[in-house]
């Protein structure tokens, strides 16, 4: 594989947000407006290119049996770090944003990448698997965000859009709405992928939250639907 | 009597108006994966209730009593998280020693909430909006009811989606995605429920 499919596989085949359903808690919670899915992906995306490049560098270093406690902290620590810069350079950013950006911690994708490619790859790689993986988490929310923002409030970057903003359907932007988008979009992926999108047995299960449910983890013959199928 | 009342709110409020699924959107990978059969997801959710209730006694003392007077309040998250997976961690092996028959019951659904975001964000949430011990415990015991509700209905909602026909490229889950919104606007029902409790 070469560093350019690298990097592409995570905005696109492997999108993590719209093809693995990794990470829906933030995407569904913060998806309200343009700037808040930006600000979100950025500052996941930045998380993850730390924790990437440091968990690929200490891997030889990190005992095998104690490596998720290891990774949680580390990856806590930069995401501490990202919303002490937050608080300070986009006070306003991380009002909004609130507790989703501590939330980052328990981010399946940011612990799914950690456990599946920066503990077996070298630094420059797992780097860029991590820009590939946070443009695709950050392409995901922009999408999504838009769709919102523009049916719910009629507005697009915070800028009103005419004839729209008098017929907004708020209920685009309130819960309801973004499980309805949500589904929308993953219906579209596989509309236009025809169902080849990967399953999620290729990304690996370590970060599945059904994992432990399916009962296949170690088989290998987990369908990506949890234990839908 | 005042106490009781506002306790009683932040119960109804948790539960209720501010589902932490369904309107807070918290804790969506469990309430998506193990909401397949009813059984599963009244463990799951009992599971989430003990260890809400427990993670918030154990960070709520940690926040006020050891972070605050040290000045390390921005290590919180860090913090939080660590005692989070050694409380599931310690619950699992006192389970399975002194109590077998719940370990068989509830163990396989402890290893999925290390990485529960809800039970990092009740303990988070319980700090940012100043809640007392007592309140704090209260809420938390409101927000796994909630979970637990969001979790039992939808359990419900799912087993009759099995028998729809939905278009290919809504199957699996786009549809249930699509129900989870439906859901979710019966609980706009709530809405006005607890300012009119006292009234």
């Amino acid at each position: 594989m070469t560093k350019l499919q690298n990097l592409l596989k995570g905005i696109i085949k492997e999108n993590p947000v719209l093809v693995l359903v990794l990470g829906a808690c933030p995407t569904l919670a913060v998806s309200t407006s343009v700037i808040n899915a930006l600000g979100m992906g950025v500052a996941a995306t930045v998380v993850l290119l730390c924790s990437n490049i440091v968990i690929s560098a200490l891997r030889k270093v990190i005992p095998d049996t104690v490596r998720i406690p290891c990774y949680i902290v580390l990856i806590a620590g930069f995401v501490t770090m990202v919303e002490m810069v937050m608080h300070a350079f986009v006070p306003d950013l991380y009002e909004s944003l609130g507790i989703f950006l501590s939330l980052i911690v328990v981010n399946c994708i940011i612990l799914g990448r950690a456990e599946m490619y920066a503990s077996k790859n070298r630094v420059l790689d797992s780097a860029i698997d991590a820009i590939g993986m946070g443009l695709g988490f950050t392409l995901a929310l922009f999408l999504m965000a838009s769709v919102r923002e523009i049916i719910g409030n009629g507005s697009w970057f915070g800028i009103a859009i005419p004839v729209l903003e008098n017929y907004k359907i708020s209920i685009m932007t309130m819960a309801p709405g973004g499980f309805f988008v949500f589904g929308c979009l993953i219906a579209l992926v596989n509309k236009i992928s025809k169902g080849k999108a990967i399953k999620k047995k290729d990304f690996g299960c370590a970060s599945c939250p059904s994992a432990y449910m399916c009962g296949k983890k170690d088989s290998g013959e987990c369908t990506g639907e949890g234990d839908d199928k | 009597m005042d106490m009781l009342k506002s306790l009683l709110v932040i119960l109804m409020t948790s539960v209720l108006v501010n589902n932490y699924v369904l309107s807070k959107f918290l804790g969506i990978c469990p309430f998506l994966g193990v909401s397949k059969k009813l059984d599963q997801a009244s463990g799951m959710g009992a599971a989430v209730i003990c260890v809400m209730m427990l993670a918030t006694a154990a960070t709520w003392p940690i926040q006020y009593y050891l972070l605050e007077p040290n000045g390390l309040g921005y290590m919180r998250t860090i913090v939080f998280i660590l005692v989070i997976a050694a409380l599931v961690q310690l619950i699992e092996m006192i389970l399975k020693r002194y109590i077998p028959s719940l370990h068989a019951s509830l163990g396989i659904y402890l290893p999925l909430i290390t990485t529960n975001c809800a039970v990092l964000g009740v303990t988070i949430n319980n700090i940012n909006d100043g809640y007392t011990f007592l309140e704090s415990m209260v809420n938390s015991l409101g927000c796994g009811l909630g979970f637990l509700l969001a979790m039992v209905l939808f359990a419900g909602v799912r087993s009759r989606l099995e028998e729809a026909n939905p278009p290919k490229s809504f199957e699996g889950l786009p549809i249930t995605l699509v129900a989870a919104s439906i859901v979710a606007l019966s609980f706009f029902g709530f809405a006005g429920l607890v300012d009119g409790l006292f009234a």
